[in-house]
């Protein structure tokens, strides 16, 4: 018998929200071995009947003892995720395993620019980079694509953030008049204008929906980046 | 089993007594997918019955539509536990389709555009248990679904029933499929909960 | 149809290795394109995770959980190169 990682239970102790549909769940979890950013874990649920279901999600925070946050975009009609959003409170359990994924991860360490792209929820596991950063001298460019401005999450953070990390953002249906940029799809022009240019060597990460992701890396390549050094991670349709 | 968490029930699991063990009804229709979606232009697409040999029968869509049709509503059952009660289909029986085909085969092979196979004994595909379809619900059916037409086996796991159908081939041997290689059982009987691998 | 990437498989590989084995450089059977699992393409989770070649869709491995089994099938990888570094 092969011994398996261990589920690990989470304890809520608080829970913030980030937009009307979305919210970081604050937990606390003995034990936790500590991640890089960019990881993810599994988390798992099960009802009184023994039902069980798995969903997987971002960790959104820098690795930080037993504490862990992720953020959590409801999905209507979705089976996990309004629990996560609407019915769990400050007590309750669940059950996770992880840290996982060892490749859609930045390590500190790393000296190259840092492009990060994401697109709506995709935000999350480059926060986490972001929020790794702390004081290196690794500068990260940041294209975060969202629908409109009440869809954004971290407003407060991402507008103090620290010298050293640029946001741009491309709101794709209803831009602010201050937007310096009409609503729309990411596209070249915003690569180049925000962006690292191919010759830097940036290590690049892009997450968020399938067709967002595959998009960017399309634009990326046709534009002269190393396929080699974009990670890329979609969300899939695993029913929220 | 882990911890159970406070106030989660998960979807709405419905038992009833006509359901097979282990299966939950529903009242969507879920779509499951290993692969891209295949798409298939109708002026390309034919549908066969071969041998190692070679083709025995090919149709192209004008002829297949031109095929005695049936309407057969039947009871699926996805291996996932999901079920589904009187679904409504269109197509043609295997019976017609293999109404002249001379063969001492014992086992059928689906195969469809995209790559997918599935096996099956061949006498399971006879005597009114398996169509290929290409409407469902009185509509022309939906590539996800498996369109243009799918394999319609309803006595056995969703999983027999392969989408995008391209053709059945007779073999002497049985030649386990995509998921009949990868741990799920050989045979699928809902009634006697075949799903995995040594179930 | 909507796809993940292979980090994925992180996770439901956990059960099985004791390496995080996205990270391991795999290469297709069938067009021979090297790369991380963690860039296939990935399909599921049910019946079964399907992991896909991201250059020529062929099946690369599948991964089927039942309540006590795992069925891990790699038919479509010639090998897997799996750092062990310290």
């Amino acid at each position: 018998m092969i011994k398996r990682l261990a589920w690990r239970v989470a304890t809520l102790e608080s829970a913030r929200q980030e937009t009307p549909t979305a919210k970081t769940l604050v937990l606390d979890v003995p034990g936790w071995p500590g991640h890089l950013p960019g990881q993810h874990v599994d988390v798992r649920l099960t009802a009184p009947d023994g039902y069980s279901t798995q969903r997987s999600y971002s960790i959104a925070n820098a690795s930080a003892g037993d504490r862990l946050e992720l953020t959590v975009q409801t999905v209507d009609d979705g089976e996990v995720s309004p629990y996560l959003t609407d019915v769990l409170e400050p007590g309750d359990q669940i059950e996770l395993r992880g840290p996982v994924g060892g490749w859609f991860v930045w390590r500190p360490h790393s000296s190259p620019p840092v492009l990060l792209i994401g697109g709506g929820s995709g935000i999350v596991p480059l926060m986490a980079m972001v929020r790794s950063r702390g004081k290196a001298d690794t500068p990260f460019r940041l294209l975060y694509s969202l629908r409109d401005p009440g869809q954004l999450f971290y407003a407060d953070e991402l507008e103090k953030v620290k010298a050293g990390v640029e946001v741009a953002y491309l709101y794709t249906r209803i831009a602010p008049p201050d937007a310096g940029r009409a609503a729309g799809r990411l596209q070249t022009a915003d690569l180049i204008a925000y962006g690292w240019p191919p010759e830097t060597g940036p290590d690049v990460f892009v997450c968020g929906p399938t067709g967002f992701v595959e998009s960017a890396a399309d634009l990326l390549t046709a534009l002269g980046h190393d396929p080699a050094k974009i990670r890329t991670e979609r969300f899939g349709p695993t029913g929220g | 089993m882990g911890i159970i968490s406070r106030a989660f029930h998960g979807r709405p699991r419905e038992p009833d007594a006509k359901l097979p063990p282990g299966q939950y009804l529903v009242h969507d229709f879920p779509v499951l997918s290993a692969g891209p979606t295949p798409r298939v232009p109708l002026d390309r697409w034919e549908f066969s019955i071969d041998t190692a040999e070679g083709p025995v029968h090919r149709w192209s869509w004008e002829e297949f539509l031109a095929l005695p049709q049936e309407t057969p509503t039947v009871d699926l059952h996805c291996v996932t536990k999901w079920s589904k009660f009187g679904t409504g289909w269109k197509g043609v029986s295997l019976d017609v389709l293999m109404e002249d085909v001379e063969s001492a085969a014992e086992y059928a092979l689906a195969y469809s555009y995209g790559g997918y196979t599935t096996n099956l004994p061949l006498e399971d595909l006879l005597d009114g248990k398996a169509w290929v379809v290409h409407e469902f619900d009185g509509e022309e059916l939906e590539p996800p679904h498996g369109g243009p037409a799918r394999l319609l086996v309803p006595h056995l796991y969703l999983w027999k029933s392969a989408k995008w159908i391209k053709g059945i081939r007779l073999l002497n041997e049985d030649w386990p499929g995509f998921w009949e290689t990868a741990g799920y059982h050989n045979y699928g009987d809902p009634w006697r909960e075949q799903r995995y691998d040594g179930d | 149809m909507d796809y993940q990437d292979g980090n994925a498989l992180a996770g439901p590989l956990s059960e099985i290795f004791s390496l995080d084995v996205t990270v391991a450089q795999g290469k297709c059977a069938a067009c021979g394109l090297r790369g991380p699992l963690a860039q296939l393409h990935v399909y599921g989770p049910d019946p079964g995770l399907v992991a896909r070649c991201p250059s020529c869709e062929e099946v690369v491995l599948t991964l089927v959980r039942g309540p006590n089994d795992a069925w891990l099938d790699l038919r479509g990888s010639v090998s897997l190169r799996i750092p062990i570094a310290e």
